[in-house]
């Protein structure tokens, strides 16, 4: 049962994340993204991780994709037309990742046909995962943390430093 | 197999059950607006059809649904179509986790008077709560039309700068109760409601979920008198009527909210849980009523400056307290 889930979920997150990048409307493609975060949200909550299913669904489906769609109804963007034929320049690298990740995948499948080892086998409880975080880890997220108040701080500075120019963020 | 089966039906009854009475609630909370409001305006409100008025709730579903359903031209016909849906089924699903009674005990099985109770229930309301911003967002800007691209502008604005203050005004709460479930936070507060050992946090939760669901003084989005009627300018009829139920179901979410959270769920003295509950929930909705009959409107760039700059940091603050105040309790 769990593994026949396991195997919808993911047909409708690669679904859907094709649909999103070949949408020429961005309003589209960021619906069609928001359906593949849920799709993975589940697949997290299917793997024993509630915690970062509902992570999932609060930061990228609901606070992350939000801003994309802010930014693009402020600049207005319309749906283009798409440069004919395939452009090997910046297409090239692309190309590369995702087949390495491809590969990546299918090794892992060749490794272990029956997937015996994907589903159930752990469950994290919300406790655990925050004690892990805070108590384990608590140096690697207190960088991460000082690293986005950073990144803050640097993007209000180049907004504040160009005043009244074009509205682009 | 046996036990499964009357765990699904048990579900499934529960499940009708708390959309019957939400939707019939929902109707019955316009009419009550309508009714205190135009009390509050020194009028009498609808009081024709029926007795007192009581059946004016039908006779607008009856016009809604026999009115055209208009789509604008040039408007983005799916998005347009299923942005109303999306926003009342956001409101409707959070019911899925609010305990209303506690666990009843019948013919030897202990059935829990709530449809799920997920571990991590404060975040998938959070969820919702976040997602509630596709429908308007997408419904005005599907819409093609100026008004309604502001309103869909500004409602994401301030729904995602307030949804920060918002959880940071339950961090306490989930700091008390060591739990993310409702239950537990109910369970939590037997002795005393969290209104009284977290009344800062109350004070932000109710200036949040306020903006959250853009009740009247953060009605920002749709202000009438500004943008027409914002994100569902360009809606009529029945697909009109979902945002509008959608607006009425989270005013019942956010008092079933507020009750969970801060009034100690289903607990009190001499009546049975349920019905301190619904009293409960009801008094919260009266509350956001009677707020829309005697405030004004502030400016938006107030709103955004109040959120971000006076909010967000008295919730930090409040959640430094909260531990400190903990963590000396505790040795």
């Amino acid at each position: 049962m769990a593994s026949l889930l396991f195997y919808i979920l993911g047909f409708i997150m690669l679904t859907a994340t094709l649909l999103c990048i070949t949408r020429r409307n961005p309003v589209h493609a960021v619906i069609y993204l928001v359906v593949g975060f849920f799709a993975l949200a589940l697949m997290f909550y299917l793997l024993g991780a509630p915690l970062v299913a509902a992570w999932e669904v609060i930061v990228y489906a609901g606070a992350i994709m939000v801003l994309f769609l802010f930014i693009i109804m402020m600049l207005g963007l319309a749906p283009q037309e798409l440069p004919e034929g395939p452009n090997w320049h910046r297409w090239g690298p692309l190309v590369l990742l995702s087949s390495s990740l491809m590969a990546c995948t299918l090794l892992l499948i060749f490794q272990d046909p029956a997937a015996t080892e994907i589903i159930g086998t752990y469950y994290l409880a919300p406790q655990e995962l925050g004690e892990a975080l805070f108590g384990r880890y608590a140096l690697a997220v207190e960088v991460v943390s000082f690293q986005l108040l950073f990144a803050s701080i640097g993007a209000y500075m180049l907004g504040r430093s160009l005043p009244k120019e074009d509205d682009e963020s | 197999m046996n036990d499964l089966l009357i765990t699904l039906l048990l579900i499934l009854v529960k499940l009708g059950l708390i959309f019957g009475v939400v939707l019939g609630m929902a109707a019955y909370l316009v009419l009550a607006e309508r009714k205190i409001l135009g009390r509050m305006q020194l009028r009498y409100g609808p009081n024709r059809v029926g007795p007192g008025g009581m059946i004016q709730p039908m006779c607008d579903v009856i016009k809604l649904i026999t009115k055209e359903d208009f789509i604008p031209d040039r408007a983005d016909k799916w998005v347009f179509l299923f942005a109303p849906g999306l926003t009342a089924l956001t409101a409707l699903l959070s019911f899925a986790v609010v305990p209303f009674a506690p666990p009843l005990h019948l013919f030897g099985r202990e059935i829990p008077m709530v449809v799920c109770d997920l571990n991590v229930g404060v975040l998938y309301i959070f969820g919702l709560s976040s997602l509630a911003v596709y429908g308007v967002v997408l419904g005005g800007w599907a819409s093609n039309s100026k008004y309604s691209l502001i309103g869909a502008v500004r409602s994401m604005a301030q729904l995602i700068s307030y949804e920060l203050a918002l959880g940071l005004a339950l961090v306490p709460v989930i700091m008390t109760a060591k739990s993310f479930s409702l239950t537990e936070i109910v369970m939590s507060q037997a002795d005393w409601p969290n209104l009284l050992r977290h009344p800062l946090a109350f004070i932000i939760f109710m200036i949040a979920v306020a903006a959250e669901s853009k009740r009247t003084p953060f009605d920002m989005p749709e202000a009438e008198n500004e943008i027409v009627g914002g994100f569902h300018t360009e809606y009529s009829g029945m697909r009109f009527g979902l945002f509008f139920v959608g607006e009425y179901i989270s005013l019942i979410v956010i008092g079933a909210m507020t009750t969970v959270f801060f009034l100690g769920g289903w607990h009190g003295p001499f009546l049975p849980p349920v019905v301190w509950f619904v009293m409960k929930v009801l008094f919260v909705a009266f509350l956001f009523i009677w707020a829309r009959g005697s405030m004004p409107r502030p400016r938006y760039d107030q709103l955004m400056h109040f959120g971000w700059k006076v909010l967000l940091p008295l919730g930090l603050v409040n959640v430094v307290i909260t531990g400190a105040v903990l963590v000396a309790l505790n040795g």
